[in-house]
């Protein structure tokens, strides 16, 4: 308890001190988990709403496979994208191992499977609702999953901050395929284990308290703006 | 709210779009977590960079893994310190030529109750072998790491076949060397670390050094270039321009001078 | 012309149960039609069937107008709960036109048009969700009927709706059915039917049990079950 107490002193600290450095930890961090975010609602968005309202042979198979790779080991999806990344690799004329890029990769790979699949859940289920009075004025299946996604947005937004969390805590993805370089890809998860195996505990923890207090403060903004949109539109 | 995800798009692609403006000249070095953890490359690397506007980017991993980054071509450099099997890359034909650049030493770090009674010797495999009678906990790395492979080399010397000999007190945790000491910390067991590493290790808790000095502990680093023969994608010019200063006597001059607590952690030998 | 509609030996069958049982009907253009009869008697089907949601099991539902696009749009339906888009009530109208090719300039034109026929004008840019019931549903009559449709069919369209918001929304269903648009009505409320039917479907079972001018049905019912449905005794399957 006394060591969380002084981690929270700690981080305070930190967040004072505008260090330079923690700074651009936590840029990186923000830059490249909010990318993943957004690459993966823009696939994961239209891939969920064609399943949720598709038929098609196999369609339970997918649904199924869907919902199990949300929980895909950050850990393999790294070395996934290091094999396909690594100049031994097929994409390695690239050149974009151990570059924030590759992370971006990395961790869209990750939280595609969470966005698309809750994504199909909260389409399937609004479906049921509209699936009638969208088919009588004509819409056809693919513009009606648009419209639908669309207008249940305010409830996909759980979907997408589901992808940032999972983005944020994550290490085993960025380590592998970013190396944790100093000054390069170093992200705050990284920076935690690093400091944890050099024993420094404290500071790892306390660099713990910013990141989910970064974490706490992206959510609370995003439902900030869910309940102004609720208001508005109904 | 349509400001948003156009914000967002274009942050998207700046992240992208970035190893473009890059175009700061940088290698790549495959280096070990002990290294890199001692706080050497944090020292050494901005005067690099400063007189040569070369980036240095380290990835740091276990010897086994670091090597293992040259020969897939992911690195131009690679700085390890684990003489035969940086010798078995260079037969291997992924190295060019191999410098010697430095040494620091191992220690036996244990608890303080030292219930295997090693402390103050200087005689490392006879330490061994008291461990392994006293069935003390000891913690290994198990990762295929220059510190590792010594470990290894010691308890061959030592007679011990871990293969047979092995029981509950020989813990092999597949870890790094600051998360091997924090396992070794936790369990109030004996391990042996870089002395760089364990300067630098704030988790002691009940631990310390019990045991130094013997020729056997010594570490020679040793540091390669890539063969471009192997991976033309290597950076030969600007990697050999990293070796040649690291060996120079301006680079281990930078060496000697690194200190934790006043300290020297490296001991230049490059003999050049 | 979509009509007359000629449904011939109409069947649909769905989990085990056979839900309509081989009716056949014609269906002429002018007179109001409202279809009548208990609680799973088959009238939504038979509307869903009719307006293409669902397919028959077999049997023939034979328009005049044989190509299926233009056949579709020349109907609407109102559900019993109105489904609107997290829009404007304007926005709402202008999608459905939007769905139906409209070019751009002329559906804010077209959806003005139609709301100020059930008079919702002044809520024109309101979000359509946040209005009462009765103006929800008048908003959905305001969006079929934006396309001029030769038939509206009405699935119970005052069955969640008080008695002052079901009294409006009879008096645009009126109007409708005075500019010409055909009625395909389903409804509980016998009061309604008087008021607003020409002839009357009853149902019973999913068969046929009456087709006639509505005030015949409610004075001398030829059929039994008919009678009873009138005197609201309506007998649980």
């Amino acid at each position: 308890m006394n060591a969380i107490w002084e981690a929270a002193r700690g981080a305070l600290g930190l967040i004072a001190s505008g260090d330079p450095t923690l700074g651009a930890i936590v840029l990186l961090s923000l830059e490249v988990s909010l990318s993943a975010v957004v690459f993966a609602t823009l696939l994961g968005l239209p891939l969920g709403a064609a399943i949720a309202v598709g038929r098609f042979p196999g369609r339970r198979a997918v649904v199924v496979l869907l919902n199990a790779l949300m929980g895909l080991p950050p850990v393999v999806v790294g070395l996934f994208v290091y094999l396909l990344l690594s100049r031994a690799g097929p994409l390695g004329s690239f050149g974009i191992l151990f570059t924030p890029p590759a992370m971006v990769i990395a961790q869209t790979i990750l939280i595609l499977p969470i966005i698309a699949a809750l994504c199909r859940q909260a389409v399937e289920d609004a479906w049921i609702e509209y699936e009638e009075q969208l088919r009588s004025l004509g819409a056809r299946a693919g513009g009606a999953a648009l419209t639908l996604v669309w207008d249940i947005r305010f409830s996909l937004l759980t979907a997408v901050l589901a992808g940032l969390g999972r983005a944020s805590a994550e290490v085993g993805a960025v380590m592998i395929v970013g190396g944790n370089i100093d000054g390069v890809t170093r992200v705050m998860t990284t920076t935690i284990a690093l400091e944890t195996s050099k024993g420094d505990l404290p500071l790892a923890l306390s660099l713990g308290l910013v990141l989910i207090a970064l974490v706490v403060a992206l959510n609370a903004a995003a439902h900030l703006v869910k309940d102004a949109a609720l208001r508005r539109y109904g | 709210m349509e400001l948003m995800p156009r914000a967002l798009l274009a942050l998207a692609a700046a992240v992208l779009i970035a190893p473009a403006h890059a175009q700061q000249r940088f290698i790549t070095v495959a280096s070990t977590t002990s290294t890199e953890q001692s706080g050497l490359f944090k020292h050494l690397l901005p005067i690099f960079e400063k007189k040569t506007g070369i980036q240095v980017r380290v990835v740091a991993l276990g010897t086994g893994q670091a090597l293992d980054m040259g020969r897939r071509g992911d690195a131009d450099v690679v700085f390890v310190h684990a003489r035969p099997l940086e010798e078995k890359f260079l037969a291997e034909g992924f190295g060019v030529r191999r410098f010697e650049v430095m040494y620091n030493d191992f220690v036996l770090i244990g608890p303080k109750s030292d219930p295997a009674t090693v402390a103050g010797a200087r005689d490392i495999v006879a330490a061994f072998r008291k461990i392994r009678a006293a069935q003390a906990p000891f913690v290994s790395r198990g990762d295929r790491s220059g510190t590792h492979f010594a470990e290894l080399e010691l308890w061959k010397a030592a007679g011990i076949d871990l293969a047979k000999e092995k029981g509950p007190w020989y813990r092999d945790t597949g870890q790094g060397m600051g998360p091997a000491l924090n396992s070794a910390s936790g369990m109030n067991a004996y391990i042996l670390a870089d002395r760089g590493t364990w300067l630098s290790f704030r988790n002691r808790a009940e631990l310390a050094v019990l045991v130094e000095g013997d020729r056997l502990l010594f570490n020679q680093y040793g540091i390669m270039l890539v063969n471009p023969a192997k991976h033309p994608s290597v950076k030969k010019e600007l990697g050999q321009t990293f070796i040649d200063w690291v060996i120079s006597p301006e680079g281990q001059k930078a060496i000697a001078e690194y200190k934790i607590g006043g300290e020297q952690l490296f001991f230049p030998n490059s003999g050049k | 012309m979509i009509l007359p509609l000629r449904i011939e030996n109409l069947t649909y069958v769905a989990g085990g149960r056979t839900i309509v049982d081989r009716l056949s009907v014609a269906i002429e253009a002018g007179p109001s039609t409202i279809i009548l009869g208990a609680n799973g008697a088959g009238k939504s089907v038979l509307m869903r069937l009719m307006h293409g949601l669902l397919a028959p099991s077999s049997g023939e539902i034979a328009w005049s107008e044989r190509d299926p696009e233009r056949r579709r749009r020349r109907q609407a339906m109102v559900f019993q709960r109105p489904v609107l888009l997290r829009r404007s009530a304007l926005a709402n109208v202008a999608y459905a036109l939007k769905l139906a090719r409209v070019p751009r300039a002329e559906r804010e034109r077209l959806a003005a048009e139609a709301l100020e026929s059930v008079g919702l004008m002044h809520l024109a840019h309101r979000p359509a969700r946040v209005l009462s019931g009765g103006e929800q549903q008048r908003l959905a009559l305001a969006r079929a009927w934006a396309l001029h449709p030769e038939v509206l069919f009405l699935d119970e369209p005052t069955a969640n709706l008080d008695p002052s918001a079901t009294r409006e929304i009879e008096r645009v269903i009126q109007a409708f059915d005075a500019a010409g648009t055909k009625i395909i009505m389903a409804t509980h409320n016998l009061g309604q039917a008087r008021r607003l039917g020409d002839e009357v479907l009853f149902l019973h079972q999913g068969r046929l049990a009456e087709h006639g001018p509505v005030d015949r049905f409610f004075s001398q019912s030829a059929s039994a079950e008919a009678a009873a449905f009138v005197r609201g005794e309506l007998p649980w399957n």
